[in-house]
């Protein structure tokens, strides 16, 4: 077991000849993820293909995502078109009946999230990110851009709102023998599809992860809404880390979420109620894995 | 991206928001030609910056002649007004706005910005105006109402009736009032806003609503469909560092400390920041060089940090997950040996192909300090920036 992706996942790339999507629709082939599918308008007919040692592919292109869907029968989808069009690619791939959308994409207005978001949401279909890593479970599939090669098969989920800080915790946990049942990079624009909360409700539930590392980051209220979570309805240890206790209010910090407003969004209140919540606060980030084997 | 009161005010107006009338002015002499030209007893001469809290920080004056206006406008004009949301540094006023003073009976408060759990825009309104809103919440929070939108059309006329009813508001009000919350909802959408706050919304002596003070934000994704937005921008508001690193897809953010930071990815520069304040530093600025940072970003940044005079010490932490650490090496090496650095300079690599990357940094034959962990980076940071 493992949540979102395991073996059975099979991944349809919208954006796969561009820059970004071929070369991570590579990486997810040769860490083993079924590709069967690549979606750019125009290119429908042509063939994807991804050579490495000992391993060679070749990937039908699609027109449309329905096309990708009905053909191959592709069950989640990789996001990597346009900001000025990946909110568009979100709504093809759910009305295409991707079940798990994960768009990697970086900068699409808000208000094209958020009515993405009210459209495909009462239609059953998980969205993660935009602006995201995307997920994986090591040794099985990965949907997005997270290196395999720092990651391992394991128990500890991992959730977080980052990208490189989401690698350097997969990478501190690997390196102390814990590997990751699956890791989630829900995103760090203001509005994403899946919250920590969604998240950590799967974890809750899934057989393979005995504990959860959750990174968050200043803005918003998403660790709150996750603290109450915890405190009524998590049995699994939790240990969380929460970047920009030092950064200024009113300063957009890189992520278009990270920003503090007023005193709403600050790290010290995010960990006041996650400790309250029975949370085990890494204080360092340098020690985020030190902290998982500690509640292990 | 923030605008002027001035500008969001002709925004508003030109969607038939009731402004109080007025000019902006970039001279004493301009602002009183404004003040004759308002034909009114008593004026308000603005401060124009972007920040909050002018009114207790001095940016705002009543005045009751056009002497007055004038010397309340030679007083602001070319000076620097700090707040409590501008930092210490605070900001230029280059122009201030010279408007009609309101006969006030009331004030209201009235808001739409993003709810980001429920992903759609959201009305905030209260009868008492004027006030810290923040504040308001925490000390008063039924005096606060609160109606959720949506993203489509912003805000529904029964809606829009809902907070009305829930202000208390005369019945001779009700059209123009749900017409403004209707109104200020469409402009939300329309423009792809972060935040629009009337504070405060005044009933004035005449029965009419006017928006006495108006802010303006917009999603700075969107920013590109929206040319008529984006010609609104004041670079005189903005720290010219943050200016500059944008120029070269940098995200950066000017800080007070010693330690000049240099990150890949958001998350993991904020982090960095926290690790060195643990170990009792200072960080000099946030910047990351994007989760695909290149030898041409690195090098960018670096002239970026090592031009901030207070910088004593650079800490470079990159995590290649994607990236190359041997290619981020040789973008530190050309940088370094480009701008002749003067300070200490301590690099972190880890991940994709890490030891080649350190291997290059140990045979350049420059003074870089090679750090082996996280933790160890930052301590050797704060240690090599200590006077």
């Amino acid at each position: 077991m493992s949540i979102l992706v395991d073996w059975a996942t099979r991944v349809m790339v919208q954006g796969i000849t561009g820059h970004a999507g071929s070369f991570h629709a590579r990486q997810m082939l040769a860490c083993g993820t079924q590709v069967v599918a690549g979606v750019t308008p125009g290119k429908g007919g042509t063939v994807f293909q991804a050579e490495g040692e000992g391993w060679g592919a070749k990937v039908p292109v699609f027109d449309t995502a329905a096309d990708a869907v009905h053909e191959t029968g592709a069950n989640a989808s990789a996001i990597f078109v346009p900001a000025a069009s990946a909110a568009d690619a979100i709504l093809e791939a759910a009305d295409a009946g991707a079940p798990l959308v994960v768009c990697i994409t970086e900068g699409i207005p808000a208000l094209d999230v958020a009515r993405a978001k009210h459209t495909i949401g009462p239609r059953g279909v998980r969205l993660i990110g935009p602006n995201c890593p995307g997920v994986m479970t090591p040794g099985q599939s990965k949907v997005g851009i997270i290196p395999a090669s720092i990651t391992a098969p394991g128990r500890v989920g991992v959730v977080s709102r980052s990208g490189t800080l989401t690698y350097e915790a997969i990478w501190q946990l690997t390196g102390l023998g814990l590997g990751q049942s699956t890791a989630v990079g829900i995103g760090g624009d203001a509005i994403v599809g899946s919250s920590f909360t969604d998240i950590l409700e799967l974890f809750e539930r899934d057989d393979a992860t005995d504990a959860v590392v959750l990174i968050g980051e200043i803005g918003g209220s998403a660790e709150e809404d996750a603290a109450r979570f915890i405190r009524e309805r998590m049995t699994k240890p939790v240990v969380a880390f929460i970047a920009g206790r030092h950064a200024p209010p009113g300063k957009r910090m890189g992520h278009a979420g990270a920003i503090v407003a007023g005193s709403a969004g600050t790290a010290d209140e995010k960990i006041r109620v996650l400790r309250e919540a029975g949370v085990t606060i890494a204080e360092n980030p340098a020690k985020i894995g030190e902290r998982v084997r500690d509640v292990l | 991206m923030y605008v002027h009161e001035y500008q969001a005010r002709s925004i508003l107006s030109s969607r038939g928001v009731n402004v109080p009338r007025g000019e902006v002015a970039s001279t004493p002499a301009r602002a009183a030609e404004a003040f004759d030209r308002l034909a009114c007893g008593r004026a308000v001469v603005k401060a124009q910056v972007h920040a909050g809290g002018r009114g207790k920080a001095g940016g705002i004056v009543l005045v009751a002649g056009r002497r007055e206006a004038e010397q309340a406008a030679r007083r602001l004009l070319g000076s620097t007004l700090v707040t409590s949301q501008t930092g210490p540094r605070g900001r230029p006023v280059e122009k201030v706005l010279v408007a009609e003073a309101l006969d006030i009976r009331a004030e209201y408060y009235l808001s739409v910005s993003l709810d980001r759990t429920r992903a759609c825009p959201v009305l905030v309104a209260s009868s008492r105006g004027g006030v810290d809103i923040e504040e308001l919440g925490r000390t008063e929070p039924g005096a606060i109402v609160t109606e959720y939108g949506n993203p489509f059309t912003g805000v529904e006329p029964f809606q829009a009736r809902k907070v009305f009813d829930a202000l208390g508001l005369d019945g001779a009000l009700m059209g123009p009032m749900t017409g403004l919350i209707r109104t200020l909802g469409a402009a939300f959408i329309d423009l792809d806003c972060s935040l629009i706050e009337l504070n405060p919304l005044a009933r004035c002596a005449d029965g009419q609503l006017a928006a006495a003070d108006v802010k303006m934000s917009f999603d700075d994704s969107a920013i590109a469909r929206h040319p008529e937005i984006a010609d609104l921008r004041d670079p005189s508001q903005e720290d010219p560092r943050e200016t500059e690193a944008a120029r070269h897809d940098l995200s950066y953010v000017g800080l007070d400390g010693q330690i000049g930071c240099m990150v890949n990815g958001a998350g993991l520069a904020m982090a960095t920041m926290d690790l060195l304040a643990l170990h009792g530093g200072e960080p000099a600025n946030f910047l990351d060089v994007g989760g695909n940072a290149t030898a041409e970003k690195v090098a960018a940044a670096f002239r970026l940090i090592s031009r901030d005079e207070r910088v004593r010490a650079i800490l470079v932490n990159i995590f290649g997950g994607i990236v190359r650490c041997d290619l981020i090496a040789e973008g530190i090496l050309t940088a370094v040996r480009e701008i002749d650095l003067a300070v200490p300079l301590v690099v972190r690599l880890e991940g994709t192909r890490a030891e080649e990357g350190r291997a290059a940094l140990a045979d350049s034959g420059l003074r870089i300090l090679a750090a082996d962990s996280f933790d160890g980076a930052a301590r050797q940071a704060v240690e090599a920036a200590r006077p």
